[in-house]
Formats: C-alpha cells, structure tokens, sequence
C-alpha cells in the first residue's frame, strides 16, 4: 500500500506551470493595490478639506523627499540586480546587492523618520488635521510595508549566508523582489499624487 | 497500511516538528485540509449557537410591546454581535469548512497550495472570534451594528467598537491569507485532465469567492484602520468637526459589504448545484451558464455597493447608476434558479433531507431575492430601508439561501466527512421544522418594515399595532431554535452508529465520492486522471444510443491513475502557524490596554514566523 | 561582440532560466536611468511656474508617474517576459481599485 512519508519534496507540477509561490505572491500584491488605492483616496479626497493648518506647503521640503525618492528607486535596481546575482549562482553579489537593498531601504525609512519629526516640530502632529490624518496614516502604512521588506531582505541575507539559499531557490529572493518592487510602484504614486500635485497654488 | 515517518532533517527553532497523528495535539499542529475543515466547521456551529441565542434574546424582547427585558444598550450590543457573528463567525467559516475539506479532494488533490498557511488562517479566525467576544467581559461588547457606521462608532465611549475593529482586522487577515490559499489552489492543484470547465460548480463558486475575499477585505482593512485610528489616537478620517465625512466610512464598508453578501451565498449556491445533480440523476442543467453567472454575480457584485446608501443624499445621478447595477445583478441570479429548476425537471427525484434543504434554498432564495428587487427602485427603498423589510430581505438570502444551503451541504457530504450518516427521518423532521419555524420568523418582518416597524428599536410602544407579527416572529424564532436542536442530537448520534460507510453512498458524481468515507489522510491512493466533467459518474456509467443510462462493469472505464509509485509525500504537522496567529490578539489587547502587551504580541507572532520559515516545508 | 539583439558580452551574462528570458544586469541598470532621468523631471517641473500655469503641471506629472510605475512592473517586476496569468491577476486589482476608488471620489464630487 502507499507509504507516506513527512518530508522535503521537490517541485510538483502544477496546472498552469508556474510555481504556486509566485501565482500567490501576483494575487496578494493584486490585492495590496485595493489596500493602498483606499489610503490614497482617503487623502484625495480630504486634500485641501483641512480646517486649520499646517498645510502640505507649509512642511512639504520637495528636494528632500526627492532625494528619498531617488533612493528608494536605487534600491529596487540593487534588487533586481540580487536576483541576477542568484540566478546566475553569484553568491557573493547576491549578498551585496541584498545588503544595498536593505542599506537603501533604511535610508529611506530613516528619512521618513527625519521628515516627520521635522513635521511634527512645525506643528504637524498625527492629529493636527485632515492632511496630518491622511498623510501620517497613508505614508505609515507604506513605511511599514518597507519596513517589512527590509526584514525580509536581512533574513534573506542571513539565510545566504547560513548556506539555506542556494541558486536553486532563487525564486525566494524573486519573491521578495516582487514585493519590494510593489511597495517602490506604491511610492512613485503616492511622491506624484501627495507631494507633488500641488495642494492650492503652486509651490512654496 | 500507511506508515508514517518524521523528517530527516533537524529543523531549528525552540519547537520540534511534532509528530502525533492523534489525539489534542495533533489537532493543535494540524496542516491537513480535512481536520482544518473540521475545525472551522465545528467552531462555525459553536458560533451559530452562540449567535442564534443571541436572536432569541432580541426575539423575546421584542415579543411583546414596551418590553424590558433588556436594557438599550444591551440590546444594542445583542443585535451588534449578532449580526458579527452570523456573518463572520458563522457562515464564512462555514462556508470555509466546506471549501477547505472538499477543494481539494473535488479537484484531485492531496492538500492545498499553502498547509501551513490554511492552519494558520484558521486559528487567527479562531481568535479573531474569541478576541471579539472577550469584550463582554472587558469593558462592553460592540454595541454599533454590525456595520459600524460613524461617527457614532468613532464616539461611543464603551471600548466595545475598538474590540469590533481590532477583531475584524484580525479575522480579515485570516480570510485574506486563506484566499489567496485557496485561490492558488483551484488554479494551480488540479488533477491531470480537470480543466476548468471539468470542475464542479463548488469549486468554482469557491474561486470566484476567494477572488472576491482577496480584492474586498483590503478596503474594509483600511476602513477598520481608519476607525479605529481616528477612536484610539484621534485621528480625524470620519470626524465632521475636522471636516472629515462619515459618508466616507460608508463607502469603504458597504464596498466590502457588498462583495461580502455574495461571499456569503455563492458558497451554498455552489452546494446547491452539487445536490440538485446528485438527487435527480442528471446533469446540472446548463452548467457553463451556472459557472458564468457565477461570475458575473461576483464581478457585478462590485458594482452595487452604493445600493446600501441611498439614503444618504449621493444624488439622483448615482442612486440612479447603483439602482441600475442593482436589477442587473438580479438576471443572472435568475439564470442560476432557472437551471436549477432545468436540472430537477424530469430527473429521477430523491427527496433526502439535503435534497429537501436544497429546494428549500431555491424557494426561499427566490423571495429574499424578489424583495431584494424591490429595493433596487430608488423611491421604494426610501421607505424600505432601515424597517424591518430589509431584515426580512436579508434573513430570506442569508438564512433562507446561504444557511440552508449549508445544512443540505452537511446533510449530503456528512457520510464522507465522518463515516456515518445523519439519520434521513430525523432530518425531514428538522427540515420541515426548520422552513416552518423559519417563514413564521421572517416572513412577518416583509409586513411589520411596510407598517414602519423601523431597525434597531429596543421597544415598540403598543399604539403601533405591531404587536401580532413581532409575536409571531418570536414564535418562529423559537421553532428555529428546536430545528437547530434536532440537528445536533442527530449529529451526535450519528456518532453512535459505526463508522462504516461506502465510498460513494449517494451513487453521485464527483472525484470526492471516488475515495473512501472519510477519505484516508492522503485522500487518493492514486491521483485520479480526469477525462470528463462528473468523472465519478463517467466512471460509473455510460449512455445508450437511446440516451439510457447503464452502469459500466465494474473497473471499466477508470484508468489508472497517475500515481507516485509507494511514496505520497505529506506536508508534515506544524505548531508554527498556531503560534504565529496566537501573537494577533494579543498585539490586539495590546492596542487597547498597554503597549508592552502589544509588543508581546509582536513578537510572539515574529518568533511564529521565524519558526515556520525555519522549518522544512515538507510540501 | 554583439548579437543581432545589441546586446554586448557582459550581457552574456543574462541567465536563461526556464523559457523566460531575464534582462542583462546592463539593462536593469538603463532602466533605472531612465527611472531617474523621469523622476527628475518630475520635480523640475514642479518649481517651472509656466508648467502651472499652463495646467500642465498634473497631466504631465501623471504621464511620468505612469511611465516610471510601467517599467518597474514591466521590467524589474518581469511581467514584460512572465505568464500572461500574472499579469491578468495584478490588471484585475490595480484596474478595480482604480474604477471603484474613482466612482467613491466622483460621488464625493472632487473633481468638481
């Protein structure tokens, strides 16, 4: 009769060919764009709705976030790179590009940090107003999911390091990519649409 | 015989790979899809108790005019936990049960995509459930509706509404996590030869459910995190003061809300199309119309949110819109009863209980679905919403529909679940106990909401006239109450009788019945090869040239699956995915009473986590 | 020496895997020029007054918004040269959040 046995299988084949992982990773991140489609209408629709200020033009420092900007868009090509490097059983690549990737990503975090620290000292407190609600809350929520992905990165790179990630499960650290790639598209909507289109008339 | 072995490899962590295959813990640490159905199942009918009690509470309050036997505000966390509860502690898992038992199994397959994450979503909707209800006991249960609406869900000054948004957010991650589960598995676990258009209608009403899980839970998430933002730190996404809108909060519920109903009835409209085949002996009339409109249901549901607010003042141009997308939705639930009704013409009719419980939810299904057409006028539903004609409405296609549905469900696949069956005359009596008791319930509200009964009144003065019906209803209330305990003494005893049980004891028609009752722990000894839509029927019989049906000789038309030779790998059992959701209500506790806690409750899901991706994935 | 594909010898390099061709290292580095090139030009239109006061300031920061945002999902996110099946899935929630948001907001008259 049929022995069973608990233990590491190789791949099965599966309907459509493609790996169960990654089919459940397009999904999650297709559903991750309702997640964030509903913070950033919150603040499209409380833009300039605020009764009392500080408002987006009394703190918003473009060239400071810009620079976030540019790192954060670094950091999705030291992934892809890391990818690369794993696919093509450089090891020793892979982990630097993952280290960048993580580097980059605290930077950015860190940033965000700073800049609403400086918000909050000009009077941008979590609950000064519409704008701080909606602003606070929708970028929070995108600097957590780094946050989660720079915690991913790092575990990565431990596990590389412990000998766990080998070229054969490159499809982990495509995985990863793609959810780092998803919060970088999350960010390029949300520098357009928070910072950029101007709240009132033009800039500072 | 099966024999079990651990895994080779010593996996890290503080915890050792269990290893019981019976017994407390092996339930604790299970990740096979049965004993997860099991689970969610029997948690489900704890809950169904627990909130049908709940409506007899309301029911005799309500029995009489000026009563008061509970207080206001009791009454509103009764009617509040009620609604939670039926909607998200009961029939969800309920449908989860059978999605999660019969997925697999109907498509071929050992397990699902993730065994681990199935486990894990089952314990955090476990928690999620037990966190909500805590509230009684730590401060006041949510008292806002199930609906929640603000502003009066961001004010209220009993810690009940936080409960509700921090439980819900809990529950939401479960159903999110297991969607995408489930959704991965119907496209991606299939045996050789089942398309999709070989698949039962069941497993298609359980991909377009998960579907509508996976792009409707998020746009509640962010509502619940905004309500419980703007109670917890004073945010202001819903306060007026600030400028903010409430309407906002509408559109974020109601935009899962809707999708929701649909979650909560396609589940058993799949059922339905799984018995009615089965107890007239022929196909499911129309079966790409089945599917499709299934589909379109799904895909239109998202269309129709705005029906639940137009009331609020959006304007003539979008309660005009949503009022059109609302009577588009009706034609294709019609085409569904339509080919219902195409499957049991002229079929050779069994009336067993699941039969009858099937029918039942065409009849009933129907009327909750007529007033629901009513509602669609615009100028109508100004006078209808927010009576008791939209409870009725409701109570028709979530009780009515989805709740019968699920009983014929338990009926039909009991003897493969457990062995044995429910006994067939006990269930006629419940049946037909259960219809009564329902119709004198709910079939009163349709006139108590036209007389102006409104929503959510704790009394009635006796001037209104109301008195006969809400008695009557209560009347019915109880005699629901018996059916339900009818059924659980049928349940147990048919644990009485020994568990012997033929693979196919209904003579059906899908890859479940091709296996044994219950099915062994790796469901197929071979993987079946699929070669048409009802294989198990294919297998058994063939059609004349006349169109008769004849049973084919006994292992003529089965091939031999394709099997793995001796070994069937099993993922292995894992305590990770109950500690990983155990850390979700305690960060929950947490953000209400200290933030210390919610860093336990941080860290104890990380350590859950690190553990899981530790492990071997023995898949 | 390159192929017919412009391609160089470093890009040589390019893995192979599975029926999917992946870009060379060299071409994710171009995209990511590109990127930054965009992005720069996001914000020096922000700070040119006649982009604003011709109302080409939110148009046009759309457009590069959408360009940055297709290269990323297209290239770094491989949809350009994965299954058909992924792409389908992500259209299916970035086009329903998208329509369902924008109907919320429009009854909310904010375009107004």
């Amino acid at each position: 009769m049929a022995t069973i046995e608990h233990a590491a299988v190789t791949e099965h084949p599966t309907s459509t060919g493609l790996p169960n992982t990654k089919l459940a990773m397009w999904l999650f991140l297709a559903s991750d764009c309702l997640l964030f489609g509903a913070l950033i209408s919150s603040y499209v629709l409380y833009r300039g709705a605020s009764l009392v200020g500080p408002y987006p033009n009394d703190v918003f420092d473009i060239p400071y976030t810009s620079v976030s900007s540019f790192v954060l868009l670094a950091s999705s090509l030291t992934m892809v790179l890391a990818l690369s490097a794993i696919q093509r059983g450089d090891h020793g690549r892979l982990r630097i590009w993952l280290l960048a990737t993580a580097m980059l990503g605290l930077t950015f975090v860190g940033g965000q940090v700073y800049e609403f620290t400086v918000f909050a000292h000009e009077g941008l407190h979590l609950t000064a107003n519409l704008f701080s609600t909606t602003f606070y809350v929708l970028t929070g929520f995108h600097g957590t999911h780094v946050a989660v992905g720079i915690l991913m990165l790092l575990t990565l790179l431990s596990f590389s390091f412990a000998g766990r990630l080998p070229q054969e499960r490159a499809e982990t650290v495509e995985l990863v990519g793609l959810y780092w790639h998803f919060v970088d598209i999350v960010w390029i909507v949300i520098f357009t649409v928070v910072y950029l289109i101007p709240t009132g008339s033009g800039p500072t | 015989m099966a024999s079990v072995s651990v895994p080779a490899e010593r996996p890290r962590g503080l915890l050792r790979r269990p290893t019981a295959t019976t017994g407390f813990w092996s339930w604790v640490a299970t990740v096979d899809h049965k004993k997860i159905g099991i689970l969610y199942g029997v948690t489900a009918f704890a809950f169904f108790i627990v909130g049908g009690t709940e409506a007899l509470l309301i029911r005799l309050q309500l029995a009489q005019p000026d009563q008061n036997l509970l207080s206001p505000s009791a009454y509103n966390e009764l009617f509040t936990m009620h609604g939670i509860t039926m909607v998200f502690l009961v029939v969800m898992p309920l449908s989860a049960a059978f999605f999660n038992y019969l997925i697999p199994l109907m498509i071929g397959a050992r397990d699902v995509a993730f065994p681990r994450l199935n486990a894990f979503s089952y314990w955090a909707f476990l928690f999620a459930g037990l966190f909500i209800y805590s509230s009684w006991f730590l401060g006041g249960a949510p008292n806002g509706g199930w609906f929640g609406y603000a502003p009066n869900a961001v004010v209220d000054p009993t810690r009940g509404m936080t409960f509700y948004a921090i439980g819900l957010l809990i529950a939401g991650i479960a159903s999110t996590v297991s969607a995408v589960n489930l959704a991965v598995t119907v496209i991606n676990m299939r045996a050789p030869g089942m398309t999709l258009f070989r698949m039962p209608v069941f497993v298609w009403m359980g991909l377009v459910v998960q579907l509508l899980l996976a792009f409707s839970l998020p746009i509640i998430t962010i509502g619940l995190v905004e309500l419980l933002f703007d109670r917890r730190f004073g945010t202001h996404f819903f306060n007026p003061a600030a400028g903010g809108d409430p309407v906002l909060w509408q559109h974020l519920f109601w935009l899962f809300g809707h999708p929701e109903v649909y979650i909560l009835v396609l589940p058993a409209m799949g059922i339905v199309s799984e018995i009615l085949p089965v107890f007239s002996r022929k196909p499911l009339f129309g079966y790409q119309f089945v599917v499709f409109s299934g589909i379109a249901i799904g895909f239109i549901g998202f269309g129709v949110w705005a029906h639940h607010m137009f009331a609020v003042g959006l304007g003539p141009v979008a309660n005009t819109a949503f009022g059109i997308s609302t009577m588009i939705i009706a034609v294709p639930t019609g085409v569904k009863i339509f080919n219902w009704l195409g499957t049991l013409w002229k079929g050779d009719i069994r009336f067993t209980t699941a039969m009858l419980f099937a029918i039942g939810f065409i009849a009933m299904f129907v009327i909750g679905g007529l007033s629901g057409v009513t509602h669609a006028v615009v100028p109508s539903d100004y006078q209808q919403t927010d009576t008791y004609y939209i409870v009725a409405h409701f109570h028709y296609v979530l009780f009515g529909g989805a709740i019968f549905g699920l009983f014929g469900g338990m009926y039909y696949w009991w003897p493969k679940v457990f062995g044995r069956m429910l006994d067939e005359r006990w269930g006629k009596v419940q049946f037909w106990t259960m219809l009564v008791g329902f119709n004198l319930a709910f079939g009163p509200m349709h006139v108590l909401g036209l007389q102006g009964m409104p929503r959510r009144i704790q009394s009635y003065p006796e001037s209104l006239g109301l008195t006969f019906w809400n008695l009557v209803s209560t009347i019915g209330a109880f005699t629901i109450a018996l059916a339900v305990l009818l059924f659980l003494v049928s349940a147990v005893r048919s644990f009485r009788q020994p568990k012997e049980m033929a693979a196919d004891p209904w003579d059906a028609r899908t890859l479940e019945w091709a296996t044994s009752s219950p099915p062994p722990v790796h469901n197929f000894d071979e993987i079946p090869v699929v070669h048409a839509l009802d294989e198990v029927w294919h297998r058994k019989y063939a059609e004349t040239e006349g169109g008769r049906v004849v049973p084919v000789p006994a292992g003529g038309s089965g091939e031999p699956g394709h099997g793995e030779g001796h070994a069937i790998h099993l993922p292995g059992p894992s305590y990770y995915p109950f500690v990983a959701s155990l850390g979700l209500p305690i960060l929950g506790y947490g953000l209400i009473f200290d933030w210390w806690l919610a860093g336990v409750g941080a860290m104890v899901t990380l350590a859950g986590l690190y553990g899981w991706i530790l492990e071997p994935s023995a898949e | 020496m390159a192929d017919a594909t412009g391609l160089g010898p470093e890009d040589a390099a390019a893995p192979r895997v599975g029926h999917a061709r992946h870009p060379s290292p060299r071409e994710y580095v171009r995209i990511a020029m590109i990127l930054a090139v965009v992005t720069a030009a996001e914000v020096a239109i922000y700070y040119i007054d006649w982009v604003h006061e011709k109302g080409l300031l939110v148009p046009l920061l759309f457009l590069f918004s959408l360009i940055k945002f297709s290269l990323v999902v297209l290239w770094f996110m491989h949809l350009k040269f994965d299954s058909r099946t992924y792409a389908r899935f992500f259209l299916m929630g970035l086009a329903g959040a998208v329509t369902l948001y924008l109907i919320v907001l429009l009854t909310f008259r904010t375009f107004a």
